[in-house]
């Protein structure tokens, strides 16, 4: 007997599947605050103190929260390698366009108060705001251009092809469905970024965070309910034509599909999904409630559970793909082809039972010890020490 | 595939990855200097190690920000430029990288802002805590991503599977404690301990020759020069590890670096000096030390190390060997279920060498189909470029050992002379401040210069690894990458020439503090002007 072998394969490829949402939730939640208020550093910070004090709310975790990225990156590699392989490479401008805004932030969060020119400082404000607003923005683009398919195909040897010229493939991400889920994840994030400052920050800083983040709480919810009527009515899903092995080796090929009917066909077959939309819609309403009736700690709850219900809404729709191929739909990824082997998947799982809880402990404790409103002596008091 | 994709492909890989190491080997070395200070002032409560913490710790963080910065390419880029690498080795390479993240990127990121946020809000104990969490987050990163670069040095415990026509993990056991990884990672953590030590030797060392900061200056030279001293040595010694492994694992890796053309009669000379020739397949002028090279590579007198010659012959043989588990593979695959068992165990015969298959896909589609001469070019595309790999080999060497004469030198005058040093010695610190540096960058070209043709050794070419880009994509991305990497640079320069010479900040209330409390124990009095006392320094 193996010892992997206990857990069965297509189990494990379940569990990867949910853990892969873990992952970009985890991620979402915490670094999309980071991201949210990077975006909206220029509007409700005016002053250099103002400033100060929103970067310094996520000072001392946003580089914590960023490894959930970090990590998304690793685990899909691991877990998903013929995801990580095409989606990479295909998405290859815009991910350049993400790392170079995401590489901003280090070092403006780090460097921008270590010199006092105006022009310095303000000059890394604007890198924080790239650093928030582009990634925030591409997100939700690549969703949209996952959701109507991708144009690659795969070559007997598993080798990834995509249609297309260079710049026609960057260009063609930006289709108008694929902004709209842009928008989507832009407000969110930006909303979530307002909850947080809300809760964290002091004075004038949280009041205006508050009323940005009421205006883009409610482009969220309009641009989800919106992309959502277009999903239904507007583009066509993708189905598995072949009968459906769960457990057999991870090649595409092995199967066949077509990109025919539509994606809500999940929510006949699976009714009980549509919990999705509920609680993100639900989380959206209840964020716009909080920050208009002065609710700080439960504006910033709310979102994260728009944030869970949106990201879990377009993973249900379209389990069990992954990255469906709008040219060769056969070549599509799914949760039952496109994972690593069985022991690969089991070695994965027992790391991440050992070390998921710990780092879960530990950020908690760090939080907790950092409890409480970065104030504006909380600045000039330790000028030298905080960002 | 286009051939200059590839080259592209390959110039961002050795751009991207060289200036992330820039910043690395001073993290590695750094973070663990630092908590040794931390950990002095704690126990001996004196505000002057608090105040060194600091000091070095506000260095620590303005290069640490641009280890993560240039960090995040190199977890995306494999996919993003390498996708056949990615899609047929990422089952075994990818688990390193995802367990990096999980046990060693959470805790050096999530402490590292509490090192800097935490000093008012955590007790002194806790601090300290945190402080070797950051430490030990960044050394078992450098752990995890070397299993990951050893098992491409040395691929153990995979096996190819035909239905998905990559390489799979059979035993995670034998990738994580792959003797080549690990004497890589001791290796590697070494070199960046020897880097953070000359970096400290040297700042410290211009603010002696300055007369400034000359409490603070002295104790890091002592701090920076033993554990330097410990660093340089096992720098040295497990570089020797690497090459008795390398013996094993990367025959042709070791003969390239020894420009050895032919096999030599046990013990094996080591060549000193030479010119290395690729087109007369010979090393000109050179200089032999007998016998070092047998003991080095072997351990031993009487085991041969084999000549690029006979490698060349060797990978000849393997070529022929892998085209017939290539034509295994396409009937298998043709067949799937229905495949005669005689194939499939002709494919098993044959699919170590699978890989030796795959270098003629540079000359044509179907390998079955390859030419004697053909074959003949791809057995010598096995052999690296000698002459780079000896001289990068040979440099860094020579300044290895350099550095165990420097803290050496060091460590006998801080702790037999009362840390007096002459001038000439500390200008000498201060000049040799880039060479750790030099050092590691051209142990890394070693390394993976010395690994081409193959991504992974002997299972996948390089040529075959790349993404289907065009060179429009790679242009871009590439001018990007470099133009915005060494504007970081620049300004990451800048800022860590302006903290230098702004030198510690004082804590003067503090160390007043201490002091008075020091002299009255001794004194057994609670009353000490503190105008007349000097602060530390």
């Amino acid at each position: 007997m193996i010892l992997y072998e206990l857990v069965p394969y297509d189990v494990l490829r379940v569990l990867w599947w949910v853990l892969l949402g873990v992952l970009l939730i985890g991620f979402a939640m915490t670094d999309g605050f980071d991201m949210g208020v990077g975006a909206l550093l220029p509007f409700v910070a005016k002053t250099d103190l103002e400033r100060r004090i929103a970067i310094n709310t996520v000072g001392p975790t946003w580089e914590g929260n960023q490894v959930w990225f970090i990590l998304g990156g690793g685990a899909i590699f691991a877990a998903w390698p013929p995801l990580y392989a095409v989606s990479f490479s295909g998405f290859y401008l815009a991910m350049f366009a993400v790392l170079a805004a995401l590489i901003l932030r280090p070092v403006g969060f780090k460097y921008r108060s270590k010199r006092d020119s105006a022009t310095w400082r303000s000059s890394w404000d604007w890198a924080l705001f790239v650093g928030g607003a582009v990634p925030a923005l591409i997100f939700g683009v690549a969703v949209g251009n996952v959701l109507q398919g991708v144009p690659f195909h795969l070559t007997p040897d598993l080798m990834s092809i995509y249609d297309g010229s260079w710049y026609g493939k960057f260009l063609g991400l930006l289709n108008p469905f694929a902004i709209l889920t842009g928008v989507v994840s832009f407000a969110m994030l930006l909303t979530h970024g307002a909850a947080w400052l809300t809760f964290k920050a002091d004075g004038t800083v949280a009041k205006r965070a508050r009323a940005v983040g009421s205006v883009s709480g409610l482009v969220t919810m309009g641009a989800y309910l919106l992309a959502g009527l277009w999903l239904a009515f507007g583009i066509t899903g993708y189905r598995v034509t072949s009968a459906i092995v769960t457990d057999g080796p991870s090649n595409p090929l092995y199967k066949t599909a077509d990109h025919a009917g539509s994606w809500l066909v999940a929510y006949a077959d699976r009714p009980w999904i549509v919990v999705a939309p509920v609680l993100a819609l639900l989380g959206m309403t209840m964020t716009v409630r909080g920050l208009r009736n002065g609710g700080e700690g439960s504006a910033l709850l709310w979102s994260k559970l728009a944030i869970f219900g949106t990201i879990a809404t377009v993973g249900l729709t379209m389990f069990p793909f992954i990255l469906p191929s709008s040219v060769d739909p056969q070549s599509s990824l799914t949760v039952w082809d496109a994972s690593s082997s069985h022991q690969t998947l089991f070695v994965m799982t027992v790391a991440t039972v050992i070390f998921l809880p710990i780092v879960l402990c530990y950020t908690a404790w760090v939080y907790r010890v950092l409890w409480g409103k970065v104030t504006a002596d909380d600045i000039t008091g330790h000028s030298e020490t905080v960002y | 595939m286009e051939l200059n994709i590839v080259e592209l492909s390959r110039l961002q890989f050795a751009m991207t990855a060289m200036y992330h190491f820039l910043f690395v080997p001073l993290t590695l070395g750094l973070s663990i200097l630092v908590a040794i200070m931390e950990t002095v002032y704690v126990m001996t409560g004196r505000p002057i190690w608090r105040q060194m913490t600091k000091f070095w710790g506000t260095l620590f963080g303005i290069n640490f920000v641009l280890g993560v910065a240039t960090g995040l390419t190199m977890e995306f880029q494999f996919g993003m430029n390498w996708s056949y690498y990615s899609h047929y080795v990422g089952d075994i390479f990818g688990a390193p990288l995802a367990i990096e993240g999980l046990m060693a990127f959470f805790l050096e990121a999530t402490f590292v802002g509490l090192f800097f946020f935490g000093w008012d809000k955590l007790s002194r104990v806790q601090h300290l805590v945190v402080a070797w969490l950051v430490a030990l987050g960044t050394n078992l990163s450098a752990l995890w991503i070397l299993i990951a670069n050893g098992w491409m040095q040395h691929p153990v415990g995979a096996v190819f599977n035909p239905d998905t026509m990559r390489m799979e993990m059979t035993s995670f056991y034998d990738v994580m404690f792959n003797t080549v990884a690990q004497a890589k990672f001791v290796h590697t953590v070494s070199a960046g301990y020897v880097t953070a030590s000359v970096f400290v030797l040297g700042v410290s060392a211009w603010y002696l020759l300055k007369h400034r900061h000359v409490e603070l200056a002295r104790r890091s030279i002592t701090v920076a020069a033993a554990f330097g001293l410990a660093s340089a040595l096992s720098v040295v010694v497990l570089g020797d590890e690497s090459g008795y492994t390398a013996s094993h694992a990367q025959k042709m890796k070791l003969a390239a670096i020894e420009g050895m053309w032919n096999t030599e009669k046990a013990p094996a000379a080591f060549t000193a000096f030479g010119f290395p020739d690729m087109k007369d397949r010979e090393t000109h002028y050179a200089v032999h030390v007998p016998f070092v090279m047998g003991l080095i590579g072997t351990r031993s007198l009487d085991i041969d190390i084999p000549g690029i010659n006979q490698l060349v012959k060797e990978s000849a043989d393997r070529i022929r060997s892998g085209i017939k588990a290539y034509d295994a593979l396409m009937t298998i695959r043709q067949d799937k279920a229905a495949t005669p068992p005689a194939v499939r165990q002709t494919f098993e015969q044959h699919s170590a060498d699978l890989g030796y298959a795959f270098l003629l896909k540079r000359y044509l589609d179907d390998p079955r189909q390859a030419s004697d001469a053909q074959i003949e070019k791809a057995a010598w595309d096995t052999v690296p470029a000698v002459a780079p790999l000896f001289w990068s080999f040979r440099i860094m060497v020579l300044l290895g050992f350099s550095f165990i004469a420097v803290m050496i030198y060091f460590f006998w005058r801080s702790n037999f002379r009362r840390q007096t040093y002459p001038r000439w010695a500390l200008r000498a610190a201060v000049a040799i401040i880039p060479a750790p540096w030099i050092a590691a960058e051209l142990g890394w070209f070693v390394a993976e210069f010395g690994r081409q043709p193959w991504t992974v050794d002997g299972i996948l070419p390089t040529a075959l690894s790349a993404s289907h880009l065009s060179v429009g994509d790679l242009a871009l991305t590439l001018v990007g990458f470099v133009t915005f990497y060494s504007v970081l640079f620049v300004i990451e320069m800048g800022l860590m020439l302006k903290y230098i010479r702004k030198g510690p900040v004082q804590d003067v209330a503090a160390t007043d503090e201490w002091m008075n409390r020091h002299h009255s124990r001794l004194a057994g009095t609670h009353v000490m002007p503190t105008a007349s006392l000097t602060p530390a320094e």
